[in-house]
């Protein structure tokens, strides 16, 4: 290779690793900052603030969803299979919002541990599948479970 | 000994121009053949999805945008370190032929999730989340690439400045890739896995499988036309182009 090119070529390669290298501190330092929501475990250590809007992020719990019956009043819990985070919403949840379904909700933390929402989104997962595929994984994950008993 | 002729070629943009001419037909034919395929099998004869229903169709069009939204941005990148290294003419038309592309596609990975988001995720987009963001930086990328290759009345410190952002934007395309991976977000992780069994179902993966190339054929033919354009303006004040045009025309 001509000398110059060569010299070029080294020029390329320290523009990708330094622009690497000095994308991976920035991040680095950021770690936490990137995250859009904090999962139930960390708001059970304490790391989420307490009266700071925050998101936090998980599973609705099964069962755990109560309507009031006279308002639009929700409760429900979030959790990550670790620990819960009990949640109170007035308004409309979205359509995908459901049990055993991703949510990230916005709000605030209180001092007793429930988190009021002011905004509550579905988190949707990477499953993709026809309703009868979905239909026929139940009733054999049902067929499963009757054996088990 | 290598028959290098093909590679001085490149340098006649006479040469290339009659080639694009003669491949430009059929990539375009066959891009819009595996479109049009793809888009009517995957919005008509796929069934729903369990969840979402028919919203997930848009499935054909936003993963097809963002795949090749990723990877013309590296084929850019690749031209724009061709171009600083080798001083091509060719690969700066390149660079500046794939920016625009790529620009659209990342646009229009953005709104169809932000029409996506609306009925699954209850909202069109969440600031802070570190896949769409990252996406967005993207788009700016391509479009801070074409304004500084354009700065400078087109001269070749603004096409170098241009090759040299598209290098250092490089980083930003694992970071898109694994962004719902390393760190909490609204996104959903990726449904198509290379390492183990994708959580998509076949008959909803096929049309997507053509929809994917049907992207890639399209968008190279952007491209080449771009290119066109490319070589028109650089060379118009040549003879032969004169005489090209006419015949064109």
């Amino acid at each position: 290779m001509h000398p110059l090119r060569k010299q070029r070529l080294i020029v390329v390669l320290l523009i990708v690793v330094g622009s690497s290298l000095a994308a991976f501190f920035i991040i680095y330092a950021l770690q936490q900052n990137l995250n859009l929501f904090y999962e139930p475990s960390r708001v059970a250590n304490g790391e989420a603030p307490i009266d700071r809007q925050i998101r936090v992020g998980g599973m609705v719990a099964e069962g755990s969803l109560i309507r009031q019956a006279n308002s639009l009043t929700v409760n429900f819990i979030i959790t990550d299979f670790a620990a819960n985070v009990a949640v109170e919403y007035t308004g409309i949840l979205p359509d995908m919002f459901a049990e055993n379904a991703g949510t990230v909700v916005t709000g605030f933390l209180s001092e007793s541990g429930t988190f009021f929402a002011d905004q509550v989104l579905a988190k949707h997962d990477e499953n993709y599948m026809p309703p009868e595929v979905s239909a026929a994984l139940d009733s054999a994950k049902h067929k499963a479970n009757q054996l088990d008993n | 000994m290598p028959n290098w002729q093909w590679f001085h070629r490149l340098g006649s943009p006479k040469w290339l121009l009659i080639t694009l001419d003669r491949w430009l037909p059929w990539v375009l034919g066959l891009a819009f053949l595996t479109l049009l395929l793809s888009l009517i099998w995957g919005l008509a004869f796929t069934p729903p999805d369990y969840k979402q229903g028919d919203v997930f169709r848009i499935i054909y069009i936003h993963v097809p945008a963002a795949v090749v939204a990723l990877a013309a941005y590296y084929a850019m990148a690749i031209a724009g370190a061709i171009a600083i290294i080798w001083r091509m003419k060719v690969a700066d038309m390149v660079l500046r032929s794939i920016a625009p592309v790529g620009a659209v596609l990342t646009f229009i990975a953005l709104f169809t999730g932000a029409i996506w988001g609306k009925p699954t995720w209850g909202t069109y987009w969440v600031w802070q989340d570190a896949r769409l963001t990252s996406m967005l930086i993207l788009f700016f990328l391509y479009l801070g690439i074409i304004a500084l290759h354009d700065a400078f009345n087109g001269s070749a410190s603004g096409q170098r400045a241009a090759a040299i952002m598209s290098l250092v934007g490089t980083v930003n395309i694992p970071i898109i890739y694994k962004s719902v991976d390393w760190w909490a977000s609204l996104h959903q992780p990726a449904s198509i896995k290379f390492t183990e069994e994708s959580t998509i179902a076949l008959e909803m993966f096929q049309p997507l499988m053509i929809a994917i190339p049907g992207f890639y054929l399209f968008c190279l033919a952007a491209v080449m036309l771009n290119m066109k354009v490319q070589i028109a303006h650089n060379s118009r004040n040549n003879s032969w182009m004169i005489e090209h045009a006419k015949i064109d025309s």
